[in-house]
């Protein structure tokens, strides 16, 4: 089981950022990605790896400033 | 009293003493030895910067290359007569207008993944203020590699009007994010003064509840 945003998510080996987006249907362009506190940029969504047990933690951010 | 910059440059610690009289005490001497960095210097990053220094933050580090124009002025902290002019170069008028010991270091140049450790790389703290959604991911993923363990505050859904029962601060570690999460800045929602100042002011606020904790690093004599 991996928590996403305080939900939790069944864990498969090999996961990706990309497989969480895409169970989660989460379909935002411009998010912020935590996993264990640290950030994985977007060019690494296709490769980085999930663990067990991961806290993963994705932001939306809004336009307008 | 008439006062003038001549008078402030040779009576510095009076003109602090009577300048921050209403600050908490014990406040000025942290806030002024911090070094806070300002991401964009449009509708928030005008605001926040303007906060820092009258609340005694007086080492900003701003880039924006943009120059101001007519339709900024419903919201941003520019002058009439300012149209036209780089934001960074009329915003370190300005500051300087309101205390003239600040030290104000501005780069006229679009913040990018490549540039951005580079200008901000003596800051204690970094304030997002970028206009476009995929700057600001940009400045966090950047900030969060290179600087792990300094906070970056984001300002993110402040378009529209009023609503003020939306806007809210969350913190995730070392990222925080201040405004509605949720309003995005299309044609229909506009943008207006009061909102986007308030969603600077609780970035600002913020900056300042951490700079005070003591996250500085810089150890700066007195000015």
């Amino acid at each position: 089981m991996i928590e996403v945003n305080s939900d939790s998510l069944e864990w498969k080996k090999g996961m990706t950022v990309n497989d969480v987006l895409t169970a989660k249907k989460y379909s935002f362009p411009l998010i912020i990605v935590k996993i264990d506190g640290n950030i994985i940029e977007k060019h690494d969504y296709t490769k980085y790896e999930i663990n067990d047990g991961a806290k993963i933690e994705i932001i939306h951010l809004m336009s307008g400033g | 009293m008439q006062i003038n910059k001549t008078w402030i440059l040779s009576n510095k610690n009076k003109f602090k003493q009577e300048f921050f009289k209403k600050n908490p005490p014990g406040s000025l001497d942290k806030l002024q030895k911090a070094v806070a960095g300002v991401a964009g210097a449009g509708g928030l990053g005008s605001n926040i910067a303007v906060s820092l220094v009258r609340a005694g933050v007086q080492n900003l580090v701003i880039a924006d290359f943009d120059r101001i124009e007519l339709s900024n002025l419903n919201r941003q902290q520019f002058f009439f007569d300012q149209v036209g002019q780089l934001k960074v170069n009329a915003l370190k008028e300005n500051l300087l207008r309101i205390n003239p010991l600040a030290k104000i270091k501005i780069f006229a140049e679009k913040v990018t993944r490549e540039n951005a450790a580079f200008f901000f790389k003596d800051c204690d703290i970094l304030l997002e203020a970028f206009d476009r959604a995929e700057n600001k991911v940009m400045l966090a993923e950047t900030w969060s590699k290179y600087f792990p363990d300094k906070y970056i505050i984001i300002g993110s859904g402040l378009a529209g009007a009023g609503m003020n029962e939306k806007i809210k601060t969350q913190k995730y570690d070392k990222i925080i994010i201040c405004g509605d999460q949720k309003t995005q800045s299309t044609n229909e929602n506009g943008l207006l003064s009061a909102r986007v100042a308030a969603v600077a002011n609780l970035q600002a606020n913020c900056a300042i509840e951490i700079l005070l904790k003591g996250v500085s690093t810089h150890d700066r004599s007195e000015q």
